[in-house]
């Protein structure tokens, strides 16, 4: 009871030199949990990727497009059981900054394909029926604020011009990693508007999503669909849509496990500054100690509070890093939408937060209060005056 | 009565000296010295003579190369670290030239220090306090910092201190060296009511001659050696 009351008192003693270093552990448990979400999140995609799901597109490359008549092909092949397909669209929102997924799909096929895209029959329905229809996630709904029934304006990049929607369901994802930000809208709405402007883009999908009957087959049809077209014009590249993702995180991986490594980093430098603070701090007070210790204190008392103190200043920084950490996160989400999906921080993520700050705390506090509890009295008692 | 009784320091052929790499610089010389009980003792030299180092041996908190320190028929010397803290606690009241209370703690706080490590219960606690302050005439000032109070007024406080858990025996280190002429007059003159009033057996290291003319005997150190003036 006394030692906490010391200690206390103690951390108003300096009540710059104290909050600066809660601040400071603030800042880096911050940073630290925000930049091992960004990691998770990287992988997370490829994670929760379906193993009976193939992506079939251009061997050259994702730019690249296949052309539709593809489709009654791969259907051919055994082990299908589903196939749709879509292109990757890149309009945005009446200014580029406000830019999300969107792609033109066909959708019954792809209803089927991705579950995870809940929508409630009614939706689903109306989507399926008007080909000027679209559906969106529900964090986009959000963040634009539209509802079922609304008109939205896209303004292409890729394929110019000014495109309108009617929202026909928001969907909701059935799992956390489920995007949704995602806009999606008939194919066929676009390849009219193709056939009718630019022919030579018409007829032309940028990839297929082929359901196949169970995980085992997929390495096997994978490798039927692209002999199909093997020394044809176009050949195919397909894979696991988890193989697809890896490729993906796999090209930027020595940038994921940079981050990593300056996230390891952002805690060490904050232990270097913690621990010469607290050294500071104890070599003021060593004259106290050694009066403490001639009033017949133990080491171990002194141990208590010097370790006590930079446990609690380093507990502190914890705390409001990680409070820090769901603004930050709900900021990064809205403010930085179209790179992070979602940014939700995970409790294994907080939890590290706090264990990277007691870490700090622990680590800064072992030489002051080595050297706080073994000091010899005669010694400390000569610091003072 | 102090001829009579057992001296309560009994000090035979103590020897100390520091090492500086490989030199050794002798302060204490075969010293032999007796100090009985109730008695107010002043030791006077030169600085460096080494009387913070001969209080230090007498209070247990520095130890030394040879000879016996015996308090209240405790041999110190052949105390660990452990006993010795503890021997402390019960044993020696300390008062400082710099007071050496603790700044974040107020004054009631600083004097109940030494009782934390006692087993008395927070009323009891605050019963000794109370009454210790109130010898040093400072019961109005218990909730006051060591930073709102005047020197001599901090000096009382460390002396209530000193006294709280009503030691064998009090030491103190140039008590006066940082007071004011009046401030010093009433510390010396509290020291002395400990003495006549309460039976306290005080060794006070001084360069004042007039603080020493308080004590009842004066002890001259020189070169490593004690003489009686
Ligand atoms: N820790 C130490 N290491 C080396 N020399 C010391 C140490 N402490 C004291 N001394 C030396 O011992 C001598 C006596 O010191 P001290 O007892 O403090 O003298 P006084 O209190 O009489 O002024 C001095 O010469 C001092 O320099
Ligand atoms: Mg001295």
């Amino acid at each position: 009871m006394f030692l906490l009351k010391y200690i206390l008192r103690n951390l108003f003693r300096h009540r710059l030199r104290s909050v600066l270093t809660v601040v400071g552990i603030a800042v880096a448990v911050l940073a630290f949990g925000l930049l091992r979400t960004l990691v998770g999140l990287w992988y997370s995609g490829a994670e929760h990727a379906s193993d009976t799901r193939l992506v079939t597109r251009n061997s050259i490359s994702l730019v690249f497009p296949l052309p539709i008549s593809y489709l009654e092909r791969i259907r051919g092949v055994p082990g299908v059981t589903t196939v749709s397909y879509g292109s990757w669209f890149g309009a945005y929102y009446k200014e580029p900054k406000n830019f999300f997924a969107n792609y033109a799909i066909e959708p019954k096929g792809y209803m089927e394909l991705y579950p995870e895209f809940t929508l409630s029959p009614q939706e689903k329905n109306d989507f399926l029926l008007d080909r000027k229809g679209c559906i969106v996630g529900q964090r986009l709904a959000k963040t634009y604020g539209w509802k079922v029934g609304d008109l939205i304006t896209l303004k292409g990049t890729i394929y110019p011009g000014q495109w309108e929607f009617v929202l026909r369901g928001i969907y909701h994802g059935r799992e956390k990693a489920t995007e949704e930000r995602i806009l999606l809208f008939h194919w066929d709405y676009l390849n009219e508007a193709m056939r009718q402007t630019v022919p030579r883009r018409a007829d032309q999908v940028g990839y297929f999503i082929v359901g196949v009957k169970k995980p085992e087959l997929a390495s096997e049809v994978a490798l039927a669909i692209d002999s199909l077209f093997k020394n044809s014009l176009a050949e195919t590249l397909t894979e696991t849509e988890k193989a697809f993702h890896m490729g993906f995180v796999s090209m930027t991986e020595a940038i994921m496990i940079a981050i990593q490594i300056v996230s390891y980093m952002v805690i060490a430098i904050i232990m270097v500054v913690a621990a010469n603070t607290m050294a500071m701090t104890a070599r003021e007070r060593i004259g106290e100690y050694a009066t403490l210790k001639t009033l017949g204190f133990k080491g171990w008392h002194l141990a208590g509070l010097i370790f006590g103190e930079s446990v609690i200043i380093s507990f502190l920084g914890g705390l409001l890093g990680v409070a820090a950490t769901f603004p930050a996160a709900s900021w990064i989400e809205t403010e930085l939408a179209q790179f992070f999906p979602y940014f939700s921080v995970s409790g294994e993520t907080l939890l590290l937060e706090l264990l990277a700050a007691l870490s700090v705390g622990v680590v800064s506090g072992i030489f002051p209060t080595w050297r706080g509890a073994t000091i010899r009295i005669a010694d400390g008692l000569k610091r003072i005056g | 009565m102090a001829e009579n009784s057992e001296p309560i320091v009994r000090i035979r052929n103590l020897s100390k000296a520091y090492r500086r790499g490989t030199q050794v610089i002798p302060v204490l010389t075969g010293i032999n010295f007796d100090i009985a009980r109730g008695e107010f003792v002043a030791l006077m030299g030169p600085s460096g003579s080494g009387k913070s180092t001969l209080l230090n041996l007498i209070a247990g908190i520095d130890s030394a190369d040879q000879g016996s320190i015996q308090v209240a028929d405790v041999e110190i010397t052949s105390l660990g670290e452990s006993d010795l803290a503890r021997w402390r606690a019960g044993s020696v009241g300390f008062i400082f030239q710099f007071y050496n209370l603790i700044p974040v703690l107020t004054a009631f706080e600083n004097v109940e220090l030494p009782l934390l490590l006692t087993h008395l219960d927070r009323r009891e606690r605050r019963e000794h306090v109370e009454a210790v302050l109130n010898v040093v005439g400072l019961a109005d000032r218990m909730d006051h910092y060591p930073a709102q109070l005047s020197g001599g007024q901090q000096q009382r406080v460390a002396i209530a201190r000193a006294i709280v858990t009503d030691p064998e025996i009090l030491v103190a280190d140039e008590p006066t060296g940082d007071l004011d002429r009046a401030s010093a007059e009433e510390i010396l003159q509290l020291m002395d009511r400990l003495v006549q009033a309460f039976g306290k057996t005080v060794i006070m290291v001084t360069h004042d001659p007039r603080a020493a003319e308080k004590a009842h005997i004066i002890r001259h150190l020189e070169k490593g050696e004690l003489s009686v003036t």
